[in-house]
């Protein structure tokens, strides 16, 4: 019990924090301020008992028609992929490799994945064990596939974005062209052999534990060690120093006996790893068949990357937030307010789109992209 | 102002041969077809690969599928290419002012509701309808635009994000627009054709090219890609957008207004997007607006052929013609068993070569000094 009202305490100290050092809310003297304007006590109390009804009143209504864990379970399908691909351009970008290639990694990654799966799918090996095979192959195939923007980009000094835009145009025609040639249609079918009811003690887990590993797939489970192992290594060990050096001030760390180049190969690598992972998680619980896209998912991926300002937490959570008013569209006919606002469904499918691009307004102000991103290093340039 | 505008205009006319001899010369041009070049053989290799007796047959009717029905083909290139070209010239200009804008399928897909819309609806028109429709596209792109360049310029937004935001707000407001303005066609992924009088005129084209789906879109296309070059290269306001996309904090050093200068490029690049959408869709017998939940492909396509084109107003003219070429050619591939998607795999090959134009350029410059003994630009 005291473990846990610490841990609350913990978390109001670590939002206050946030709040004031972003300047979206904080108190000054004996002012409080928002977005670095006054604002009077009382106008701030009506504010906050506004937000806080809001709330209150919004999970209330999904909780009072329809199960809040299915709506949650739903979006998980959404946020797991996308916090994944977006590590991947996180990777890319810290080591000073602009990346908008994600969507071709993970069209690629899936596309190796799928067919994997699909031939294996009637054999006589476990599920879950070709589903995992099939996840590795698919990063192995993101990773191939990126070092050809690698080799582009930081061995020919190329323009970053061409090149990345090639690799999204590729990836597509590519694949069709072999699907087209192997299946003879424009599309791979698949069997969903791969989803679980319960995952044993992870189920247990309170709350956290019916919202992610019950009615899902292993591969949640394996993503958020992923994305734990991703974060620690990036922010924790020697190489993830280096490697952020590189997207920071390449000179110096080239200057300080850095491979500048072999740290942003394998900053690029890793991100065509994640990625291909990501494109694969994405299109088997979301679809029954692989049609050669990824339903521009890679360049969302891209946008919560840039409005997670390039921090793994914030990254976690803008994913989070916007999977979970993406799957609105999907949710809105079992959350009963909604349904009953008689709105046509693609209303919902853009409200996330809208909603970031006004998020983005109030925090953009101060960029922190990695300074040397998109620069071809050149040893000899000063 | 006006005798400005004449003086630039006489002499642009007389510099027509030399502009026109001069990009062939440089290096930039020996750059574009090495990609092109090496593209191509990309996509030979790998129509060897699947199925070799025929690589060489496909490999013609590449070529040459352009011309295979005389002047319908060439008639038919050229309605492929005139969205490319505005498209590219959206995305080419965008990029000479120093900003990405991925954004150009959404700013279509705004472009062409509005001109669907006045094409549809506004048959009162008479003679001006289609001119008000066209009018109505650009508008369409050129608001669209406007709301990425704002929040670069207010907000610091990163167009690259807002614009494909915006994108997918086209996507799906489009089915909630088409169906509240009610001009859902005879199915629910399909917009209604617009009125005759409402479409793009020929202009005499379709008795030269004896094709009944040529409009004078081409000839709009190369008059915008004409006047973009000239604002770019010959007036101030282009000196000063192409300063700010050089380096904004000299060129705000300088006196300019950056900000302004950013608002007004998004918006330029809006409204020849919406162009392009005018040229596309305002049409009775050819294609159709498909409300699904995808973006204008033709968006995408462009940022190949402006990157192609090394962004270049006049270049870009060349390389919507050569993709909408290959298209045309890909499309007759099945005929020697080969899938046209290998088109797409060429041209995505083409663009990654056109990446790898710097060290080409660097190369060749090298090689030119140590044989010629002199300077290559």
């Amino acid at each position: 019990m005291k473990k846990i009202i610490y841990s609350i305490n913990h978390f109001f100290q670590k939002l206050s924090r946030i709040l004031t050092q972003n300047k979206i809310l904080y108190i000054e003297g004996h002012t409080i301020k928002m977005f670095n304007r006054n604002i009077s006590p009382r106008l701030f109390k009506i504010l906050f008992t506004l937000f806080i009804t809001l709330l209150i009143y919004f999970f209330l209504f999904i909780f009072g028609t329809a199960s809040l864990f299915f709506v949650l379970r739903r979006s998980i399908y959404i946020i797991v992929p996308l916090i994944l691909v977006a590590f991947g351009g996180l990777y890319s970008e810290r080591s000073g490799i602009v990346n908008i290639a994600l969507e071709g990694m993970m069209v690629f990654g899936a596309f190796i994945g799928i067919m994997f799966m699909v031939k294996f799918q009637d054999s006589s090996l476990n599920n879950q064990i070709v589903y995992l095979i099939g996840i590795l192959l698919a990063g192995i195939a993101g990773m191939l596939f990126s070092l050809i923007h690698a080799f582009a980009s930081i061995n020919m000094k190329a323009n970053q974005i061409i090149s990345g835009t090639a690799l999204n145009l590729l990836a597509p025609a590519f694949a069709l062209f072999v699907i087209k040639l192997m299946y003879g249609g424009e599309d791979i079918l698949f069997r969903d052999d791969y989803f679980v009811r319960d995952m044993g003690f992870l189920t247990k887990i309170p709350v956290l534990g019916p919202i992610l590993f019950e009615k899902g797939y292993y591969s949640t489970f394996y993503t958020i060690v992923i994305i734990i192992i991703a974060g620690i290594f990036l922010y924790k060990t020697r190489i993830g120093l280096r490697l952020r050096a590189c997207g920071e001030h390449p000179h110096a760390a080239d200057a300080a006996g850095i491979k500048v180049s072999k740290m942003r190969y394998l900053g690029v690598m890793i991100s065509g790893l994640l990625a291909g992972i990501g494109g694969l998680l994405l299109v088997v619980p979301l679809d029954v068949a692989y049609r050669a896209t990824a339903s521009g998912y890679g360049f969302l991926a891209l946008a919560v990357l840039i409005s997670g300002q390039w921090k793994p937490t914030r990254i976690v959570v803008v994913a989070i937030f916007f999977g979970f008013m993406l799957n609105l569209s999907g949710a809105y006919l079992s959350i009963g307010f909604l349904r009953d606002a008689g709105l046509p469904d693609k209303v919902y499918s853009m409200i996330p789109f809208i909603l970031t691009l006004i998020v983005l307004a109030f925090t953009s102000k101060t960029s922190q992209a990695p300074r040397a991103a998109g620069e071809p290093y050149d040893p000899g340039k000063r | 102002m006006m005798k400005k505008l004449i003086s630039i205009l006489k002499n642009f006319i007389l510099n027509i041969p030399n502009t026109l001899i001069k990009p062939f010369t440089k290096i930039g041009f020996l750059a574009s077809l090495f990609a092109i070049i090496s593209g191509i053989l990309v996509g030979f290799l790998i129509m060897l690969v699947v199925n070799t007796p025929y690589a060489g047959g496909g490999l013609m009717t590449i070529f040459f599928g352009g011309f295979n029905k005389g002047l319908t083909s060439i008639g038919d290139v050229l309605i492929y290419a005139a969205p490319l070209l505005l498209a590219g010239l959206s995305v080419g200009f965008a990029f000479k002012t120093g900003l990405f804008n991925i954004g150009v399928s959404g700013q279509m897909a705004f472009g062409a509701f509005l001109a669907i819309f006045v094409g549809v609806k506004w048959t009162f028109l008479g003679d001006f309808h289609w001119i008000v429709a066209v009018l109505a596209a650009i508008i369409g792109g050129a608001l669209w635009g406007l709301i990425p360049g704002l929040l670069k310029a207010l907000f610091n937004v990163h167009e690259v994000v807002s614009t494909i935001m915006m994108n997918w707000i086209g996507v799906y407001g489009a089915f909630v627009a088409y169906k509240a303005a009610g001009l859902v066609g005879s199915t629910t992924q399909n917009a209604q054709k617009v009125a005759r009088s409402g479409a793009l005129p020929a202009w005499g084209l379709d008795s030269i090219f004896n094709s009944n789906t040529i409009n004078n879109g081409i000839i709009l296309a190369i008059i915008a890609a004409i006047l973009i070059h000239i604002i770019l290269n010959k007036t101030t306001f282009g000196f000063e957008l192409k300063a700010v996309g050089l380096n904004k904090d000299s060129a705000k050093y300088a006196g300019i207004n950056s900000k302004r200068n950013i608002i007004l490029s998004m918006v330029i690049a809006g409204a020849l997007s919406g162009l392009a959408a005018a040229t596309l869709y305002l049409n009775v017998t050819g294609e159709t607006y498909k409300i699904e939940t995808y973006p204008i492909e033709q968006g995408f396509e462009g940022i190949a052929v402006a990157l192609l084109a090394y962004s270049g107003p006049l270049p870009i003219i060349a390389s919507s013609i050569f993709f909408a070429w290959l298209k045309v050619g890909g499309d007759q591939l099945s005929g020697w068993g080969y899938d046209p998607n290998i088109i797409g795999v060429i041209i995505s090959a083409i663009v990654y070569f056109s990446a790898l134009g710097f060290i080409f350029k660097k190369v060749v410059k090298k090689i030119f000094k140590k044989h010629f003994g002199g300077e290559i630009i």
